[in-house]
Formats: structure tokens, sequence, C-alpha cells
């Protein structure tokens, strides 16, 4: 009798609470017909290991929207309204396509997500399924637009451009003829590894030693004494900074002096902070040519810490030009329709804040170029920009 | 012949930081007979609090060894609250209810102890601000460093204390009672709610200098970090026989060696066809093999009497 009477309190609670939310939701968009409320969904880890790099997904696609809303974008005559639904995926595949589904049951009109390979690849099917435009700021496997989804782009350069790059600045730049590689088996790690070991040796390296881990790993210990009997002059990592981090220090303390280098997971200010002095002669790569670099990228890196407090981890700067060649595309088609401005995103060209935005048939960007960095007296210094066509100084 | 010595050497380490979590399961387990499976949570607010406290006391420029001292007393001083409430609060009540319900709790109150972690120190890694510089020394062809040599020597101490403080203390004797036979102890004028408090709290008090240790060593500490490394602790006082304290120092140092070499060696053992991406499989192959040869552990008793 208790039970039953504090399940109704409950159960009255959140029906109340939620008349209360669709309310408030609703209200405003009924009250002013000509304005156009347009949903853009966000998917990334909000919680996990990965969860800093996903708030920073976050944070770039809310500054983007934000910015539109304050300058006051029109499409189809109608003042625009966007309103960010933003979801965790927890890294996790399954989890993703539940996100994804929810997006797709909120009526989201484009999606900008999710941050890994492996969590993009499975909700792409749904998104596509339900004609959802859907771009990627950092899903760098080749399998995500090789599988024929009109509805998945990528605004930023994929495994195949940067592994090509990375094998082959190992191999004649840093002169590496014995290489070691290991991969976190996700989708992007091994995507990755797999790019970087067909193009290192067809510049001449061996690869003499091939080992994976996982994404959750902490302790290398066991899998580089074993390397370092083999006494590789570099050690590729295909992986993301939290088993980045360990895995360095791990290496340093262990007294082998062998090169490191990771791709674009690797390239954050988290890696140096925590690795501290074993960071240091690090290399680590991201699609695109330097913040710096870009003509509006120091201005935006200012922005964000103005509002957000940190400096970015990532790829916030992706996901705002992600976001904003969704709104271009709407433009265009004078339509937040998914189905009716779907077809300009492909033809959509912007002066983003990575770089000039085009994609290619796949909808892979066009022209992606790729940025080797090395760690120096606690900082990322970019040494050589590879392939692509920088972004066009205005 | 400078490798195998290395990943002994590797293996030691972490198994010394898994036998110090295995005998909080292990503790508890012999006198409740119950999976405290929010264990590995204790570790990592003990990490989360030894963070906060050297972090701030660091920034008071308080001298490095007291700092060190204080945060692991005040790490220890936490998770001794934290152990005794997670008891009161999430097994006391259900001690007589079916065994399914405390692991259910144990569960729960593992999910609510990351989320706040989450909450309060937030979703990213943290640097852990060790105050010196930990060196390294060759020990015929192995490296090992200071902070390695640390842990060893924190858990061969802490393990003696636990034993003496079982084997010859009031206390002690108290609660091999109450594990032996609750309804008896009690009958004996055996205060069972005090000694179950008490081994909580100790098991706490273990749980975070093995995250203190875990945090030194590997310089991150992460919300998260507890899971894994309850997993494994737990298997490792399954393997040296759970109930028995002997067998859960056994067995972390037993899993810790297991794991290094299996991971270090299988990529050259099977030509690369697997790789050390199997090292926590280890864990669990081992867990299983344990449960179907010797459900009672290495050095465990017969389990059936409690059942």
């Amino acid at each position: 009798m208790f039970i039953n009477k504090s399940a109704l309190l409950v159960a009255l609670g959140i029906a109340l609470a939620g008349c209360g939310k669709s309310e408030t939701a609703s209200n405003p968009a009924a009250a002013s017909p000509d304005e156009l409320v347009i949903k853009i969904g966000a998917a990334a880890p909000l919680t996990g290991p990965q969860a800093h790099i996903g708030k920073d997904n976050e944070n770039g696609t809310r500054m983007a929207i934000d910015d539109a809303n304050a300058r006051g974008v029109t499409i189809g005559g109608k003042k625009a309204r966007f309103e960010l639904l933003s979801e965790d995926d927890q890294t996790d595949p399954k989890t993703a396509t539940i996100v994804a589904q929810k997006l797709v049951d909120a009526k989201v009109n484009g999606v900008i997500g999710h941050l890994n390979s492996g969590t993009t690849i499975p909700a792409s099917a749904i998104y596509f399924k339900n004609g959802i435009p859907q771009i990627s700021p950092s899903a760098t496997a080749v399998r995500y637009t090789a599988q024929g989804y009109k509805t998945a782009f990528r605004v930023m350069t994929n495994d195949a451009q940067q592994g090509k790059a990375l094998g082959e600045f190992a191999a004649k730049v840093l002169g590496a003829k014995q290489i070691a590689v290991i991969d976190d088996r996700t989708a992007y790690g091994q995507g990755l590894a797999d790019e970087f070991v067909k193009s290192a040796e067809a510049n001449g390296a061996k690869i003499i030693v091939r080992e994976y881990t996982t994404d959750k790993a902490v302790d290398f210990t066991a899998v580089l004494t074993s390397i370092k009997g083999k006494q590789p002059d570099l050690l590729f990592f295909g992986g993301m900074d939290p088993q980045g981090v360990p895995m360095i220090k791990q290496l340093r303390a262990l007294g082998i002096k062998t090169q490191f280098m990771m791709g674009d997971g690797g390239y954050t200010p988290k890696l140096i902070e925590l690795a501290g002095d074993a960071a240091e002669g690090a290399y680590a790569s991201l699609p695109g040519v330097p913040l710096d670099n870009m003509p509006s990228g120091r201005d935006f890196a200012k922005r964000y810490e103005e509002r957000f407090h940190q400096p970015i981890q990532l790829y916030a700067p992706y996901c705002y030009d992600a976001v904003n060649v969704m709104i271009a595309a709407m433009q265009k088609a004078g339509s937040a329709e998914p189905e009716k401005y779907l077809p300009e995103i492909g033809k959509t060209e912007i002066e983003g804040v990575t770089a000039k935005i085009a994609f290619d048939e796949k909808g892979d960007i066009k022209g992606g170029a790729v940025t080797v960095y090395q760690v120096h007296q606690g900082k990322w210094h970019a040494v050589q920009t590879m392939g692509g066509t920088p972004a066009v100084k205005p | 012949m400078e490798i195998l010595l290395q990943q002994i050497v590797n293996g030691l380490v972490q198994g010394s930081v898994y036998a110090l979590v295995a005998l909080g399961y292990t503790m508890v387990y012999g006198i409740l007979g119950l999976i405290n499976f929010a264990h590995g949570e204790v570790v990592m607010i003990g990490a989360m609090i030894a963070l906060t406290v050297l972090q701030t006391l660091l920034a008071a420029a308080v001298a490095p060894v007291l700092a060190v001292v204080l945060s692991l007393l005040a790490a220890m001083a936490v998770c001794m609250a934290l152990g005794y409430s997670i008891e009161r609060i999430a097994y006391r009540p259900l001690r007589n209810a079916p065994r399914l319900a405390p692991l259910i709790t144990a569960i729960g109150v593992s999910i609510v102890l990351q989320n706040l972690a989450m909450m309060i120190w937030g979703r990213e890694y943290h640097s852990f601000p060790l105050p010196f510089n930990s060196t390294s020394h060759q020990l015929g062809g192995a490296i090992v460093n200071d902070v390695q040599i640390a842990i060893v020597a924190v858990a061969l101490l802490i393990m003696s204390a636990l034993m003496w403080l079982v084997q010859r203390t009031r206390m002690g004797r108290a609660m091999r009672a109450v594990a032996e036979n609750p309804a008896a102890a009690a009958l004996m004028g055996v205060d069972i709610n005090r000694v179950i408090s008490a081994t909580f709290m100790l098991g706490s008090a273990l749980a975070a200098i093995a995250g203190f240790m875990v945090s030194a060593n590997y310089g991150i500490v992460h919300y998260y970090m507890g899971f894994m490394l309850g997993l494994k602790a737990f298997t490792a006082a399954v393997l040296g026989g759970i109930g028995n304290l002997r067998g859960a120092m056994l067995g972390g140092v037993l899993l810790g060696l297991i794991e290094s070499l299996g991971a270090g060696y299988i990529g050259d053992l099977t030509g690369g066809f697997l790789g050390s991406n199997y090292q926590d499989v280890f864990a669990f192959l081992v867990l299983i093999a344990v449960l179907i040869l010797r459900p009672s552990g290495l050095l465990g008793e017969k389990l059936a009497e409690r059942a």
C-alpha cells in the first residue's frame, strides 16, 4: 500500500515535470509563427575516459549555434532559431545507435557527430535510413564515407590521408627503419595504424612489432618491455590521449629512448600536461593546417577560451565548421527540412575556421591537409604540413 | 634475460597494488559473505581525495614529505568514513535479505560513487602531482623507480601489519570469530555491527593507500579508474581463495605476474596472432579457470558452509 502510494506520487511528479518541460519548449515556437526552430543534434562521449574531448566537441557545436543565433540567420525568409540537442554516446557503438535513434525521434534537422569512428559508423546507418544529414567533426576511419550513405559527411581529413602522411613522415623525414606499432583496436586506432603501416612500408621502413591494446587500458609496461627487447627506432600508437599519456610515461620510465608518434588522438594540451617531461619530443598529427596559421584560428581559440575557460582540447573548431556548413546549406536550400537541404551540403563551400571546406562525391573533405607536430619545451610546435591545400588567406 | 627480469618487476609492482585492493574484498567476504563491488570505487575516491589535498598543500608551499603524508592520511580518513557509510546505508539493511540483493546495491553504490566523482572532479584525467622526482635504478638489467620500490615496500609493510592485527589483537580475534559464526560470536558478547563496521573501515583505508600508490605510479587520476582495478583485485582475491587474507596477497602478486608475463610474451609465442591487448583477458581467464578447477582458490577453504 505504502509503496503504491509513493510510486504514484513519483509518477505524478514525473508527469508534471514532463508537462512543464514540453510547455516551455513548444511555447515560444508557437508564439511566433515566423520563427523557424531548427534542432541540431550533437553526439559525443560526455562520460567515460574520453569525456573531456567529447565535452570539447559539444562546446564547439554550441558556440557555432550561439553565434548563428546572435547574428540572426534567415532561412527561406523566416528567422531561424537554432537549438542544441546534445547526447552522450559513451564512446560505445551500441549506445551510439540508441542515441542516434533518440535524435531521429526528436526530429533533429541535422547531426554533428559522432566523435569516434567506432560510434560514427554504426550511427550513420540510422541517420541514413531516416534521411538525416550527418557531419562528423572528427571520425577519421575510411569506412565511414565509403559506405555509400548520401547523408554522411566529414570536415576532417580521413585516416587514409592522415596515416599516409604520418608513415611518410616517419620513414622519410625521421628516417625510422625499424618501427613498432601499437593500436587500441578501435575503428579509429586500428584504421589509422593500418594506413600508417602501409605508408611506412611503402617508404622503406620495416614494421618489426605489431601490438594491440584497448581504449580502457592504462598499464602498458608488459608490452613496452617486450618492445624494448626489439629496439625499434620509432613507436607509433594509434589511439587517444588517455592511453597515450601512460604509454609515453611508462616508455620513458622503462628507459626506452625510441621516438614516439601518435595521430590526432594524441594532439592535445592534456597529453603534455599529464605526461610532463616524458612527452618531450613526441610527435602527433592533426588534419588540417595549424590553428595559428588559419586566418581566423587565433581569434576562434581566444573566443573559445573566454567562453569556456579552458583551452581547446581537439576538435571544437571542426564542430564549429560542421555546424556552419550545415547552416550554409540550409540557407542555400531555403529550408531546414533534411530532404530539401541535404543535396546542398555536398555543393556547399565555406571558409571555415579549420580550412576551406568543400566535399568530394563521397562526403570527404576535398584536399585535406595533415600537419605533424612535436612537443618541444612543453608545447606543441608544428613541424611540417603535408598534402592538401591550406586554408585560403583572406 | 633482462626483458624477463623487467617483466617480473612490472608484475610485482602491479601485483602489490592488486594485493592491497584484494584484501578489502577478501576481508568483507570473510566476515559477511558479501562481494563489495563498490570497493574499486573506494580506491578511486581515495586517489581523488589524495589528489585534491596534495594539490592544495603543494600550492600552499607545505613541505613535500608532509604534504604526501597528510594527503595520504586525509584519503584514508575519508575512505574510512565512506566505507562505514556504505556498509551502514547499503548493506546493513539487507543483511538478512537474499544474496542477490546486497550484490545489486553494491553495483548501485559503485555507479553512484563513480558519478559523484565525475560531478566533483570532472570528467577529465588529472595529473597526480608527486612532489619529488622518482629516480630510476638499474636492478640487474631491469629498471625500477622509487615509486615502484615504495609500492612494493608499503604493500609488504601493510600486509604484515594486517596479519598481525588479525592474528594478535582483540579486534582481530573478534573479526575471526564473526567470520567463523556470527550468531555464536554474538552470543559470546561480540558486537557484530562494530566488528563489521571496523572491517569495512579497515579495508577502505587500505583501498585509499592503494589508490594513492596507483596514482603515483601512473601519474594520472580519473573517476573511472576504480572499475577495472576493482574487477582485477576481485579476481586476485578469488584466485588466492576469497575470505583468506594470505590468499589475497598471493593472488594479487600472482595475478600481476601472470598479466605481465602473459601480455609480454603472448605476441611472440603466437607469432603475433594474439597480442598484448589480451592483458585484461588473462585476469578473467584466470578467474574462470579458478572457478572451474578450484572454486575455493589456492589457499581458500570450502565455501559450502556459508552458502
